[in-house]
Formats: structure tokens, C-alpha cells, sequence
């Protein structure tokens, strides 16, 4: 391949150095076994892990997955082993390969979330994603990333314990999303990731029920684009910590769109179900996009939309 | 792309699944609903076993794959046989020899061969039908002598009857009596003697096979199916209820753990 004579593709992300901007995102690829079958992770420059909570979870009943119109909806339930067997079982497989580990953490309380992050502080991980999206017990089941008080609440708390940088992960579930992620840059976050998925659901016309077993679900994949990308635009107007971007990215070209709305880093999810050698194919497309256009550092991408 | 990205990490050529882009060689109606697709896929076709899937990228308005068995392997192609029931086989359907299709394979964990004793029976319902043909192949294929109950809801849903048949005694059953005998594969399966029993249908009928062998006290396995998003493990997409060797419930995954199953890991609700 013609690379331009110096390409840049590293990233400073809240100190820690991603080889190139391209991460998988949280709960699509697992702890790396899977797709490590069909390229090498040492190509990223990052794995979000699957989901851990404090003990092991089962996640809900099937179905889990439905189909939509260019997406997909899913209510897997954060089903994991639970963070001391990802710690002890799954750390020194992910550490064979050249690429950060991004530790993703989830809790019910805001105790589960300092817990969480105080355990994984002390693993081998090189950053900690924590999914604000979940339901607070305490609160009726309302997510903590829908409202700024709670996200205040959690992420101040939670970021006593943290001696890693932490990306604090923001629900799309929300009117306001730059109130959000300036709620959780206010109380400590070190960077944020967007977007989680938006909440959707399908019914059966023959049966007249859910389609999922949880009646409602997470959308993602190409349908959600346009959303990542204008809340990832909104955050970057109202904040200055690295953003990772994210929602609907299939092609080299939704990368830089999502760079160019403001994102220093992008994942990719829900498009490695149609190809798993997406991750790959989406840096090669990047890194042809760069020589096109005579840019020699990845990082002048970020933000540079023109209004 | 550079080398080192090209390089899976596995390197056991064998188990290591693929992306394979593979040439129809053949479709055929077989009724009305119902299709045959030949493709050309060495590569798939060295790692395919019994019970083995595929998860075949569809055009049209898809987005997820589709998971179909594997019916049947022979030189380097692969012979699918599918039922069509919405925009992914309808798609699948339409194909013509010469159109290249993109598949991941070959996934997920088939049939067990050892331990099927001399006379094993492959029990199949409708659409479950097709896996059982390359098993009952290769039970054959290692001196047993197996047989089939195949059971169909009418006349025009009997597929692959004739070769069944090559490879041993085979029953066909109509839940309408239009074709072969009339009744379901259990009335059957109750009267007749075997050493293990293969399975794949509605779960329905799973459930009544498996609790009748068990009561004839032989190993029972059974091939199960789930809405699927990755098909390799990664997505935890397609849960389905175990019972762990403590009693305990899990969910397992269909695509990983799966399609087989033995039946009394089965959790039936
Ligand atoms: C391991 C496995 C092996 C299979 N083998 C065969 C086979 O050999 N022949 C055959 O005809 N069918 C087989 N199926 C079922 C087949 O995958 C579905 O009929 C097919 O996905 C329907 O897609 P569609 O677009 O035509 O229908 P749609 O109704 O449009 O599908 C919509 C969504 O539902 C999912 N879906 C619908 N029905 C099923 C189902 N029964 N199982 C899993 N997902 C479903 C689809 O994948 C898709 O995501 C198998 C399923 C599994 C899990
Ligand atoms: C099957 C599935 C499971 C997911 N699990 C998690 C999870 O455990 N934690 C989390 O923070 N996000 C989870 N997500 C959300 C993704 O990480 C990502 O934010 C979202 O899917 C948008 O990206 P995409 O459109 O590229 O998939 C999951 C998404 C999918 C499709
Ligand atoms: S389909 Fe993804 S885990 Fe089975």
C-alpha cells in the first residue's frame, strides 16, 4: 500500500497512547477469542471488553436479538462471568496483544460503580469505560445517564477510586446530551464514549408481542449513525476531554465522519456481526482516506467539521 | 494491509472458522417454500461437520446473517437446503450459479459421532430435517447402521427422502397422513429399537423425542436454533436455557455451545 511517506495514526487518549483510532465497542466482541480467529486484535487500537458487573450475571432470557431496518436491537442483559474471573481468566489472554484494554463497568448503585472501579483499578487494564446507562435501583430503575444530578452523583463517587483514566459512557436516552456530558466531565471523567444504544422495540404483527424477551431493546448499526454523529458533534461544542466516538460506524468514511464531529477515537460495533473483519478494513479505508487527502497526522481529523 | 493484520491468532487450520466468498453452483425449488443451494466452498467444505452451520451475509434489506445448516458436503461444495420465511431467504432463494455469496464458516459444535452405538435413529422435523443428512452419513461412514423418522406436515413439505434412504431405513411421516404414515415422529420413535438418537426440529417435538429417549435410557442430541447476531460467541446474542451440572440455569449460546446440545443439558421450560 502507497502510505504517505509519515502517517500518523496514533492517538493520545487521556495518556494512554491507541496505536491507531480505531477500538471495538463494549459487548460486541466479547474478550477477544472470537473474532482473534479472524484477524489479529494487535491490529486495534483498542478492545472495550464485554460489560462486567460485580458478580457473575446470567442476562436475560432469549430472544435477545431482532432485526431492524439497517440495525439491529439487542437486550442481552450484560450476561458476564463477573469482574474477578474477567480479572484472573481473561486479562492475560487480552495482554498477548499490542492494544489497550478497555475495562467497560457496570453497576446497579452507585456503591456497585466505586466498587467496580476501584477493583479494576488495580488490574492490568489501561482504561476503564464506565456505562452510565444502567439502572439505578435506587432510583425507580432509571438509568444514571439520563439525568445530570445522577450522573454527578456516580461519577464523582466513582472517580475517588479510579488510579486509571476513566471514559465515562453516555446514554443517547436523553433530551440534552451536552448537559449530560458536562455533568460527567464536572465530576471527574477524564473522557467520554458515545453513543450507547438507543432504546428501541419491535413487535410481532402475527403474534401481536415483543419481539424481545425484554419487550424493549438497545438499537444499533448503520440506522444509528447519524445520531452518534450529531450527539458526538454536541459534545465536542460543550467539552474538552477526549471523546470516543461511536454508533453505526461500518466504512473507513463513518470513521472520519464521527472524527470529524468532534471524536479523537472511534469504536466499532454492531457492524462486525455482517463482517468480522470490519475493524481491519475500516483502518485501511482510513489510512487510504488520509493519503488521499495529503493528511499526515490522524489527530487533525478530530473536530474538523466546517460549518 | 500489512501482514501481521492479515494473521489470525488461531492457527489450527482446521477449526479455525473463515470468511469464505463462494460460488452458487446450483439452486433448485424443491416446493413450493423450500430451496436447494450448491455452492462451491472448499475451504468450508474441509471444516465442515455434522451439524456444523454457515452465516450467510443476504441481500436485500438485511443486516444480520442468517444461520443455515449444513445438509450435506461433497467434493469441495456444500449443499444447503432452506425454507423461505422472510427477506434473508427470500433473497438466498433468488440466487443464480455463478452469483458469489459471502460466509462465515464453519460454525458451531455438531453432532458427537462417538458414542451413537451400532444403531443410532435421526429424528427430524420439517426444516430440521437437512442437518441430519450429513450426520447419518458419517454414522454410517464409521459401520453403524443408522436409520431415520422423518416427519413432515403434508405431502408437499417431504424433502430429501431418496437420500435418506441411500444411507439406511428411513420413515417419513405426515402430521395430515397426505404422504408416508400418518402421525408424528414420536408415535413412531416409541416403537422402535436404537442405541442414540439425533435430533432437529421444532422444539416441540425435541422436547417428546428427548423424554422418550430418555426413558429408553439412550443418549439423545439435539440441534437447536436461536435469532442469532455474530454466529462465533461474541455477541451473546443467541441465549439459550441449560441446566448446569449442579442444577443450577445458564444461559448458553446457540452458535458457540451449540446447535447440539445433549438433551438432558436442555432446559425445556
Ligand atoms: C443453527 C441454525 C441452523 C439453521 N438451519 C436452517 C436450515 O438448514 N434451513 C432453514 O431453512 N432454516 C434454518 N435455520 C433458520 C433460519 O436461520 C431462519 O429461518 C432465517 O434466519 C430466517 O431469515 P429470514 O430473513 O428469511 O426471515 P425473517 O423473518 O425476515 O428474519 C428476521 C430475523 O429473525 C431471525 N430468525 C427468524 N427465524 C429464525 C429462526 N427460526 N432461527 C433463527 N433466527 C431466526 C433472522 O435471522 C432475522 O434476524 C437455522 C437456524 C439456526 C439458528
Ligand atoms: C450485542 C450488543 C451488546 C452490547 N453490550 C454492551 C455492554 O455490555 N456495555 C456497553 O457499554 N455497551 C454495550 N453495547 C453498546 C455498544 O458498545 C455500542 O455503544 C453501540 O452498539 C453503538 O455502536 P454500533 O452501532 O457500532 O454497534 C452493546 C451493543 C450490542 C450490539
Ligand atoms: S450469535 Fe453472537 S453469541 Fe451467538
Amino acid at each position: 500500500m502507497k502510505d504517505a511517506v509519515r502517517m500518523n495514526l496514533a492517538v493520545e487518549f487521556c495518556g494512554v497512547t491507541l496505536k491507531n483510532p480505531i477500538t471495538v465497542a463494549s459487548g460486541t466482541f466479547g474478550f477477544g477469542h472470537e473474532y482473534g480467529q479472524f484477524f489479529n486484535p494487535s491490529a486495534l487500537g483498542g478492545i472495550s471488553v464485554k460489560g462486567l458487573t460485580p458478580y457473575e450475571r446470567l442476562g436475560n432470557p432469549p430472544p435477545r436479538i431482532a432485526e431492524t431496518p439497517a440495525g439491529m436491537l439487542n437486550c442481552v442483559g450484560l450476561q458476564n462471568p463477573g469482574i474477578d474471573r474477567f480479572i484472573t481468566e481473561q486479562i492475560p489472554y487480552l495482554r498477548q496483544f499490542d492494544t489497550a484494554i478497555i475495562a467497560n463497568v457496570s453497576g446497579n448503585t452507585v456503591e456497585e460503580y466505586c466498587g467496580m472501579v476501584e477493583k479494576i483499578s488495580d488490574a492490568d487494564v489501561d482504561l476503564i469505560e464506565m456505562n452510565i446507562s444502567c439502572p439505578n435501583v435506587r432510583c425507580g430503575g432509571m438509568a444514571f445517564g439520563t439525568q445530570p444530578h445522577m450522573v454527578d452523583e456516580v461519577v464523582s463517587a466513582a472517580k475517588k477510586y479510579a488510579k486509571k483514566p476513566l471514559i465515562v459512557k453516555l446514554s443517547p436516552n436523553v433530551a440534552d446530551i451536552a448537559e449530560i456530558a458536562r455533568a460527567a466531565v464536572g465530576a471527574g471523567a477524564d473522557a467520554l464514549s458515545l453513543i450507547n444504544t438507543l432504546l428501541g422495540m419491535r413487535i410481532d404483527v402475527e403474534t401481536r408481542r415483543p419481539v424481545l424477551s425484554n419487550g424493549m431493546g438497545g438499537l444499533s448499526g448503520p440506522a444509528v449513525l447519524p445520531v452518534a454523529v450529531r450527539m458526538v458533534y454536541q459534545v465536542r461544542q460543550a467539552v474538552q476531554v477526549p471523546i470516543l466516538g461511536m454508533g453505526g460506524i461500518s466504512t473507513g468514511r463513518d470513521a472520519v465522519e464521527m472524527l470529524l464531529a468532534g471524536a479523537n477515537a472511534v469504536a466499532i460495533g454492531a457492524a462486525l456481526f455482517r463482517d468480522p473483519l470490519c475493524p481491519v478494513k475500516v483502518l485501511a479505508e482510513l489510512k487510504h482516506y488520509l493519503a488521499e487527502h495529503h493528511i499526515e497526522d490522524v489527530n487533525t481529523l478530530s473536530g474538523g467539521v466546517v460549518l | 494491509m500489512t501482514e501481521e493484520i492479515a494473521r489470525p491468532v488461531t492457527i489450527d487450520e482446521i477449526t479455525c472458522p473463515v470468511q469464505a466468498d463462494c460460488e452458487v453452483s446450483a439452486v433448485k425449488r424443491l416446493s413450493e417454500r423450500l430451496y436447494e443451494l450448491v455452492m462451491t466452498a472448499p475451504e468450508l467444505a474441509v471444516r465442515a461437520r455434522p451439524g456444523q452451520f454457515v452465516h450467510v451475509l443476504c441481500g436485500g434489506e438485511t443486516f444480520l446473517r442468517r444461520p443455515i445448516s449444513i445438509c450435506d458436503v461433497s467434493g469441495g461444495s456444500l449443499r444447503l437446503v432452506f425454507q423461505v420465511k422472510g427477506a434473508g431467504t427470500a433473497w438466498l432463494s433468488e440466487r443464480a450459479p455463478g452469483d458469489m455469496l459471502d460466509v462465515l464458516g464453519t460454525l458451531g459444535n455438531g453432532f458427537r459421532l462417538s458414542g451413537l452405538g451400532a444403531r443410532p435413529v435421526f429424528v427430524g422435523g420439517g426444516i430440521g430435517v437437512p442437518p441430519l443428512l450429513l450426520a447419518m452419513k458419517a454414522a454410517r461412514a464409521q459401520g453403524a447402521a443408522p436409520a431415520a423418522i422423518l416427519g413432515f406436515r403434508s405431502r408437499s413439505a417431504v424433502i430429501l427422502e431418496s437420500d435418506f434412504t441411500a444411507l439406511g431405513n428411513t420413515e417419513v411421516t405426515t402430521d395430515d397422513g397426505s404422504y408416508g404414515i400418518h402421525g408424528f415422529v414420536t408415535g413412531l420413535l416409541e416403537r422402535r429399537e436404537y442405541t442414540s438418537v439425533c435430533a432437529c426440529g421444532p422444539k416441540g417435538m425435541l422436547r417428546a423425542v428427548a423424554a422418550l429417549a430418555e426413558r429408553a435410557g439412550v443418549p439423545c442430541q439435539v440441534s437447536l436454533e436461536e435469532r442469532m447476531g455474530c454466529g462465533i460467541g461474541a455477541c451473546l446474542g443467541c441465549a439459550c436455557a441449560l441446566r448446569d451440572t449442579d442444577g443450577g440455569l445458564r444461559y448458553g449460546h446457540v452458535c458457540k455451545d451449540g446447535p447440539v446440545f445433549d438433551a438432558k443439558e436442555v432446559v425445556w421450560e
